[in-house]
């Protein structure tokens, strides 16, 4: 086997070698374009560039890295050094909801945004401490694999395929979405256009070498993001902080936020305009209570005033203006009570702006420690999630040994950590910003971001005088949480070659997730159920070949699925958190740490944690209940997302206690456990390492 | 094959540190969250305690975490005779 006479040190050196090449060649690409803007090259030929280089680079390595051998395919050959291995999972885990939309809801929802970012770390010491170095033991392609092995049987194995693709599936579907959304707004391509784009450069990389391009792809993706993630932020940073590692520095900012938010609390102007929300919400809400009535009277009203401009003999402009109020009265009591809801909900904006640091924001005592029991319900769910989500897990099954699979978490989380922990800083130097420059200049005059972004997409900044003062109040402006990561180049002052940068820098991010979740899936297909279940007997270069036609086939119903633009993506991606935590954290754990866990506890465990989480969300989530499932109260008020927080301990209560109820493993069950204990036990007959 | 009293002190002592580090986990993660209210009213170089734990603080603590695992268990792997040898 290739891998055992290849020597790892000059391996890794020479990867070292490659990739310091590639960040430099990427950097002065970025160079020369920013060269090619100031001699006039036009936006759309940066987007495209950016759009078709990177692609083009992604499939280039996923030639070069072809493969049709079985280690190689499924586990790039079982030698990628801890610190790529680190790159690699970086870039798997983090997706385009990370790069573009963390940054937003730390923005909007100021501390309490922030149990996303230590939900999405902090779950990385249960894979370092729990998992990776015992399944990099064990040495198989996949985790069903070592849930069948350990457990038994092929109930345990489908259990596992099933939960598998579901968890990766929903998310998969969130990711092509992004990708779709971020090549159509830097190309001007059409949204179908954008998701075949990317998901042809996708294919090209998994279907040729699958684990092994998809980890070289991987690491190259990593550098690209985590590039455009810091640009600009650091320019940014230097503008308020002073700083070039704004990270470190930006507590005064915070403080100076916190003291603007009291300001526009108090500002009389602010006041105004929040009362004309709070008038307008309350116009609403009494609409809403006699609908019938208030719209005969409305409807009166309107047309009395045309009449009497008629009969006046009133200027042509005012009747002309009652004209269009009549014309523009709603239809009928429906088409009212639409408008009416809307304006009820201005009561959101009649509220002072949330302040940034302050946790668990509530009404009163009790709402406060709700928001604390969600805030924990969040993070627990994140982070028991992370230690269960296959893709990632899969990724320790590719490092040289078991002690480099631990040093291996250490560099994925350190990886993360960077992008996570610029993410906070980002959202209260963007807010400082707008605090300072945006609100109060003077509609006629507003920042150039600012201007261009209104008019680009209303859902993204909304700005419309509402006092009619001509003076921008806090209150007046509505932000969609990805404008923070899209328009700080802008905000920064950046030429436009950077906003390309982070475009390309989201699309990484988007991609090499799919990439990892796509992968996931056909392997658990053409692994765990074609291979292991089916056809045993089956040639290597067949379960290679099966995998490859699977993985097109996944990505065009993903594609499709895509296409269809389901809405409550958020919801879904939480879901999966929730789900994996639910079906394979317990039985992973357990499968490890306790022999005397048996496959009777293990089916009803993973079937109990499941059938928790599923109720819970389906009895409590509105798309469900919408639906016809019967509503029922949130317990302790945990919103659905967190449904793990119950599915979990039942699953893992479920598996104690079935297993002390049946008769314990076998004694060749009982060797495996021993064997993937101990990184190498000298005598130890059993080899369970797959080639 | 047959577990020495050795192995079997390897195992205990790798229970005792995956114990120790989980409950550092443990107070980074949840007794910070439960108190961030009242480390809030601390301020750290102009962060509220409690938003710098969340933001930054928790999150470097992880790190530390994880790569005082990876060296422990590398020593004790070399004490015990267990270690996969010159691998890289």
């Amino acid at each position: 086997m290739s891998s055992q006479v290849f020597s790892h040190s000059s391996f890794k050196s020479a990867l070292k070698k490659y990739y310091t090449f590639y960040t430099g060649g990427f950097i002065g690409f970025v160079i020369l374009l920013a060269i090619a803007e100031q001699l006039g090259m036009s936006k759309q030929w940066i987007g495209y560039w950016f759009l078709f280089a990177t692609i083009g680079l992604y499939a280039g390595i996923g030639i070069m890295s072809r493969t049709a051998e079985v280690a190689e395919y499924y586990v790039a050959g079982r030698r990628v050094p801890a610190f790529f291995n680190g790159m690699a999972t970086g870039a798997d885990w983090m997706s385009a909801a990370s790069f573009i939309g963390m940054a937003g809801t730390l923005f909007l929802g100021g501390y309490d945004g922030l149990a996303w970012v230590m939900g999405w770390t902090g779950g990385y010491c249960l894979v370092a401490l729990f998992l990776a170095p015992y399944l990099r033991k064990f040495g198989q392609f996949t985790i069903p694999d070592f849930l069948a092995e350990r457990y038994g049987g092929n109930i345990v194995r489908t259990i596992g395929i099933i939960s598998a693709i579901t968890c990766s599936f929903v998310y998969v579907v969130a990711q092509i979405y992004g990708v779709g959304l971020i090549t159509s707004r830097f190309t001007g391509l059409e949204f179908g256009v954008g998701v075949f784009v990317g998901l042809s450069g996708i294919l090209v990389c998994s279907m040729l070498g699958g684990m092994k391009a998809v980890t070289w792809t991987q690491v190259a993706q990593y550098i690209i993001l985590i590039i455009a993630y810091m640009t600009p932020v650091v320019w940014l940073g230097t503008k308020h902080t002073g700083i070039p590692i704004p990270q470190f520095a930006y507590g005064y900012t915070l403080q100076k936020v916190g003291d603007l938010e009291k300001k526009i609390t108090a500002d009389p102007k602010e006041q105004e305009v929040r009362k004309i929300f709070a008038d307008r919400a309350a116009a609403g809400r009494a609409a809403l209570a006699a609908p019938d009535k208030t719209y005969a009277e409305g409807k009166a009203n309107v047309e009395q005033a045309l009449a009497s401009a008629k009969s006046s003999n009133a200027p042509a402009d005012q009747v002309a203006a009652a004209e269009k109020t009549v014309a523009g009265y709603p239809k009928d009591v429906d088409a009212a009570k639409v408008q009416w809801s809307r304006e009820a909900g201005l009561a959101a904006r009649a509220a002072p702006p949330r302040p940034h640091a302050e946790a668990f924001v509530g009404a009163n005592e009790a709402a406060r420690n709700t928001a604390r029991l969600n805030f924990i319900g969040i993070v627990f769910c994140m982070m028991f999630g992370t230690a269960a989500l296959p893709h990632i897990l899969m990724r320790y099954y590719t490092t040289p040994s078991v002690q480099q699979a631990r040093v291996s978490v250490f560099w994925s989380l350190f990886f993360i950590f960077l992008l996570y922990f610029t993410a906070p800083c980002l959202a209260v130097l963007a807010k400082y910003d707008m605090f300072t420059n945006l609100v109060g200049s003077s509609f006629a005059s507003l920042p150039a971001w600012a201007a261009a972004w209104a008019k680009v997409d209303p859902g993204l900044l909304n700005i419309t005088d509402i006092n009619k003062d001509g003076i921008v109040q806090w209150a007046e402006v509505v932000i969609g949480g990805d404008l923070i990561v899209l328009a700080t180049p802008e905000i920064a002052g950046l030429p436009y070659v950077v906003s390309g940068l982070v475009a390309a820098g989201g699309l990484a991010a988007a991609l090499s997730t799919a990439d990892g979740l796509l992968l996931t899936i056909a392997n658990a297909l053409s692994h765990d159920l074609y291979y292991k279940m089916i056809d045993p007997h089956a040639s290597t270069t067949k379960r290679v070949t099966i995998s490859k036609v699977l993985l097109l086939v996944v990505a065009i119903i993903a594609a499709y699925v895509t296409s269809l633009k389901p809405g409550d993506i958020l919801f879904l991606v939480g879901a999966a958190f929730s789900l994996a935590a639910s079906a394979f954290f317990p039985p992973l754990v357990l499968g490890v740490f306790w022999k005397r866990a048996n496959k009777w506890g293990a089916i009803i465990g993973m079937a109990a944690g499941l059938g928790v989480c599923i109720y819970y969300m389906m009895r409590t989530y509105p798309f469900f209940t919408n639906m016809g499932v019967p509503k029922m109260d949130l317990w302790f008020g945990l919103s659905p997302v967190s449904a793990g927080m119950f599915g979990l301990p039942v699953g893992l209560l479920a598996i104690i206690i079935v297993s002390y109820l049946t008769s314990p493993p076998s004694k060749e069950v009982q060797e495996l456990v021993e064997h993937v204990r101990y990184p190498n036990l000298k005598g130890d007959t059993l080899v369970s390492e797959a080639r | 094959m047959q577990l020495t009293e050795k192995h079997n002190e390897y195992w205990r002592k790798n229970l005792v540190y995956t114990a120790i580090l989980l409950f550092a986990w443990f107070v980074a993660t949840f007794v910070e969250a439960w108190y961030a209210r009242e480390l809030n009213g601390i301020t750290f170089f102009g962060w509220p305690l409690g938003f710098w734990f969340s933001a930054q603080g928790s999150l470097a603590i992880y790190v530390i975490i994880i790569g005082i695992y990876a060296m422990l268990m590398r020593k004790l792997d070399l004490e015990y005779n267990v270690d996969e040898g010159d691998l890289e």
